[in-house]
């Protein structure tokens, strides 16, 4: 019973990676008042980006099987950033300069990254995936030496305790500096951040490149690590990404609610695989767990009303600059 | 005793478009001095203190600070000159506590607990009251003004400029502001403060600057004034207008209003007890300053907005609580012009002949929509009326502003109204297409309409309405009749510096005599109001 649970939870650690990072990037972009339904396909985007910086790097060394994990690792970190931030910047310069409608901005920006990885995965030589993915998982080997805490908690690899410490990082910025004041006041009130002297655009610039660079991670994490380097082009990381839009919601804008909520959500997309004998009807029920966890977190927070629990309140408005 | 000069403006203009909204505007402010910016709506005050906050920048003219050319280009250079603003419409955020709204955008060290007894420092020093851990949505609106006012203190301002600050506030709340502003002038600050009141320029200020229609009229001492002169130069001499008054014999009440209170979206009073009538054959202009609450009434007498008591009868029925569309099939007509124009009664994107269509989508037997009769009716506004359109599906927001203002009135006057109700029908627009529009309200008066002209130009009212109602905030100031008054008269009412209504009580302000129910009647409909929310369903049945 307990093994149960505790294989459990680390599948719904693991799952939940995936929404955190996507959640982190999205919570990063609304703080700034932009709702990039984007995501999904810059997620995907971001597992492209991150298998070329893996192609790159292992077809580089002389010896595939001798690579250095670190450089590996950050290699293809840093090309998931650098895709992924690519298409934020995209978003961004059509809903903050040109000042395009964010939704069809951001449901176009999915579709393109979808169709955009599944197109470039089939140039993506994944010869060394298999080998390369060891390198992405179980970052502390000495876990399964600690019983049922090391292998809850230590037996990940290093993503998933990187989306934990950029979640801790965001929930700093946000509520403990300047930059995160000014970046709330910005989604909150540009208008008002504008009359004070903050440069509305560059905030927005910065927080949409800044949190699809995150969220790309969430791709990087699925195919390297979740799924050992096998799957590319079959990959239904958009389906994901929907998830971590909905974990914002579900989470209240809240980075370190993130975590614990992305495990929740992790754990409930995962109980259907880990119950075996489920109908097909039941397994979808299961699929519909987390959004039903997200109305109602909905229903809650709109019945009390709390300011705080709210979105940001210029969230989807695009700002200009009052004229006459 | 020389006095140092803190601010001064010399040559200031500035035009939107073709438009001027200030021409050679010369201003002094001086330390240790209150200033009240004095001017009608349109008058150019709040673009002048733009200008000097960094909103908008002068085309023409030059800005001395403490006698040293300032170039002010944003509200960062503002700030740097030591110039403040207090908006009428608060610029903070919601959900931020006073202290975080306070420090924002400031670059120095990101340490809440000095600011709070820094804020706590600066509200003892003038005497506010503030708890900087508070958030701003639970404040009310007198603490959100004195956040405002601690903000561009704590930026370490010289110079204040305060939007009509006591719209929002209570009586009680206002001596307490007063106080406040006495004390920051006497630690050596200038203020200008930008009121409609002229009470309390009477009251708080030392000098008192008059602007009208974009020009600078002149700089008085308060203590060599009064409200008499003060109204005169700020209103100006009549203009005649070549607006013919059409004579027409006035038919028995069409419309009337009793006792009717509302409500504005944020809860405040809008419209207070207010009695009038309009008849058929007559306009009743509606005057008062921006947001004295025409927009509310309007709304609630087209069924648009729930009132909080009171009675809107039509023809001796009452229309309180019947959907919009019952009123329009009794001839009630509503068009509101808002300040962007096109926000009320036309969809932009559409064509002529679908906004023609708009108001009588439930016309017709079939699901199909008849756009035969409408693109008829169409082309018959456009010859009628003189519209300038390439066709009759040309989008109404390519259209210029009289052209979509003539689309709007005219369609109003298409289903053949009763009553209209008119709000701001020739804002923005040239002299000929506003003419055009009085043109149309004249005739639809000789055929027995009646008319509420809500507007902002008083020499138009003068000229064009049969009777003038003076609102001031929400409450009828008096209704006279447009040829027996002047101006003047009309200015001090507007401020609230004359009330007719309390002068002349005993006449049962704007009660008609020959009213469509008889007064048990009226008794009646009172008690069933107060017996009961069903008695608009009884009414339907």
């Amino acid at each position: 019973m307990f093994d149960t649970i505790s294989t459990i939870l680390v599948d719904a650690i693991s799952m939940g990676t995936i929404f955190l990072f996507g959640c982190i990037g999205e919570t990063l972009t609304e703080k700034a008042g932009n709702l990039n339904l984007g995501i999904p396909g810059i997620m995907c985007i971001g597992a492209l980006g991150g298998s070329y910086g893996v192609m790159l790097y292992s077809g580089g060394v002389a010896d595939p099987a001798n690579m250095s994990g670190f450089w590996l690792v950050l290699i293809s970190i840093i090309f998931s950033m650098l895709f992924a931030g690519v298409a934020g910047l995209v978003y961004a310069f059509l809903t903050v300069s040109l000042k395009a409608n964010q939704n069809v901005t951001g449901l176009a920006m999915t579709t393109f990254g979808v169709g955009f990885m599944k197109f470039f995965a089939k140039r993506i030589d994944m010869t060394n995936f298999v080998m390369a993915s060891k390198y992405f998982k179980n970052l502390f080997p000495f876990s399964s030496d600690m019983g049922w805490f090391g292998k809850v908690f230590l037996s990940h690899g290093i993503l998933v305790y990187l989306a934990v410490i950029v979640a801790i990082l965001a929930s700093i910025l946000l509520n403990k500096t300047r930059t995160g004041l000014h970046l709330r006041a910005v989604g909150e009130n540009p208008a008002t951040a504008d009359a004070v002297g903050i440069d509305v655009a560059k905030y927005k610039y910065a927080f949409i490149i800044l949190g699809s660079a995150i969220a790309g991670l969430g791709g990087l994490y699925y195919v390297m690590d979740k799924t050992n380097g096998t799957t590319l082009a079959e990959a239904a990381i958009d389906s994901f990404g929907w998830l971590a839009v909905a974990l914002v919601i579900a989470t209240m804008w809240k980075p370190v609610v993130a975590i614990f909520g992305s495990i929740v959500f992790g754990g409930l997309s995962i109980l259907a695989m880990d119950i075996k004998s489920l109908s097909f009807f039941q397994l979808k029920i299961f699929d519909m767990f987390p959004y039903i966890i997200t109305v109602i977190v909905l229903i809650i927070t709109s019945i009390f009303g709390k300011k705080e629990t709210q979105p940001p309140a210029s969230l989807g408005v695009n700002y200009y600059r009052e004229e006459r | 005793m020389a006095k140092e000069t803190a601010l001064e403006l010399r040559n200031i203009s500035k035009s939107f478009g073709k438009v001027a909204a200030n021409k050679n505007i010369n201003l002094t402010v001086y330390k240790n001095e209150i200033l009240s910016l004095l001017g009608e709506n349109g008058s150019g005050k709040t673009t002048l203190m733009n200008m000097i906050s960094g909103i908008y920048f002068p085309d023409e003219g030059e800005i001395f600070v403490g006698g040293q050319p300032a170039v002010i280009a944003s509200p960062k250079d503002a700030f740097k000159y030591k110039i403040g603003m207090i908006h009428q419409h608060f610029k903070l955020v919601e959900t931020f506590t006073a202290a975080q709204n306070i420090i924002l955008g400031i670059k120095e060290k990101f340490n809440l607990k000095l600011v709070n007894s820094r804020v706590r420092e600066i509200a003892e020093k003038y005497g506010f009251d503030i708890d900087p851990k508070k958030k701003v949505h639970e404040m009310s609106v007198s603490e959100k003004q004195t956040v405002e006012i601690i903000k561009v203190l704590y930026r370490g301002a010289n110079i204040l400029i305060l939007d009509e600050p006591t719209a929002v506030l209570t009586p009680q709340e206002i001596e307490k502001l007063f106080a406040v502003l006495r004390k920051m002038r006497d630690d050596g600050k200038s203020i200008i403060i930008i009121t409609h009141k002229l009470n309390e320029v009477m009251e708080i200020s030392d000098r008192v600057s008059i602007l009208r229609k974009g020009e600078y009229i002149g700089t008085v001492n308060t203590s060599e004034t009064n409200e008499k002169q003060l109204t005169e130069m700020m209103v100006g001499k009549k203009i005649t207008l070549e607006i013919n008054r059409a004579e027409v014999e006035h038919t028995r009440p069409l419309l009337e209003i009793r006792d009717l209170s509302i409500k504005a979206d944020d809860g405040n009073v809008a419209i207070k007890n207010v009695n009038f009538y309009i008849r058929g054959g007559e306009i009743l202009g509606v005057a008062g300053i921006a947001g004295c609450g025409q927009k509310e009434l309007c709304e609630a007498i087209a069924g648009l907005r729930k009132i909080e008591k009171g009675f809107i009868m039509h023809k001796g029925e009452s229309i309180v609580g019947i959907p919009p569309k019952q009123i329009i099939e009794k001839g009630i007509s509503m068009s509101f012009i808002p300040e962007d124009r096109l926000g009320m009664g036309l969809a932009p994107s559409f064509s002529i002949t679908d906004n023609m269509m708009l108001k009588t989508y439930g016309d017709g037997k079939t699901p199909f929509v008849n756009r035969k009769t409408a693109r008829a009716k169409a082309e018959a506004l456009i010859a009628k009326l003189d519209i300038v359109t390439p066709s009759t599906e040309t989008p109404v927001r390519r259209l210029s502003g009289g052209n979509v203002q003539k689309v709007l009135v005219g369609r109003e006057i298409e289903a053949g109204p009763n009553v209209i109700v008119t709000a701001y029908p020739v804002r923005g627009l040239d002299i000929n297409s506003a003419y055009a529009i009085y043109d149309i309200l004249n005739e639809q008066k000789k055929n027995g309409v009646g008319i509420l002209f809500v507007g902002e130009d008083l020499d138009v009212m003068l000229a064009l309405c049969d009777k003038i109602m003076v609102l001031c905030h929400g409450e009828v100031m008096g209704i006279v009749h447009a040829s027996k008054v002047t101006k003047e008269e009309l200015g001090l009412m507007m401020t609230g510096a004359v009330n007719l209504t309390v002068e002349q009580k005993e006449k049962n302000f704007g009660i008609a005599k020959d009213s469509n129910l008889t007064e048990d009647e009226w008794l009646n409909a009172a008690n069933e109001m107060n017996g009961g929310d069903d008695d608009d369903e009884n009414r339907k049945n």
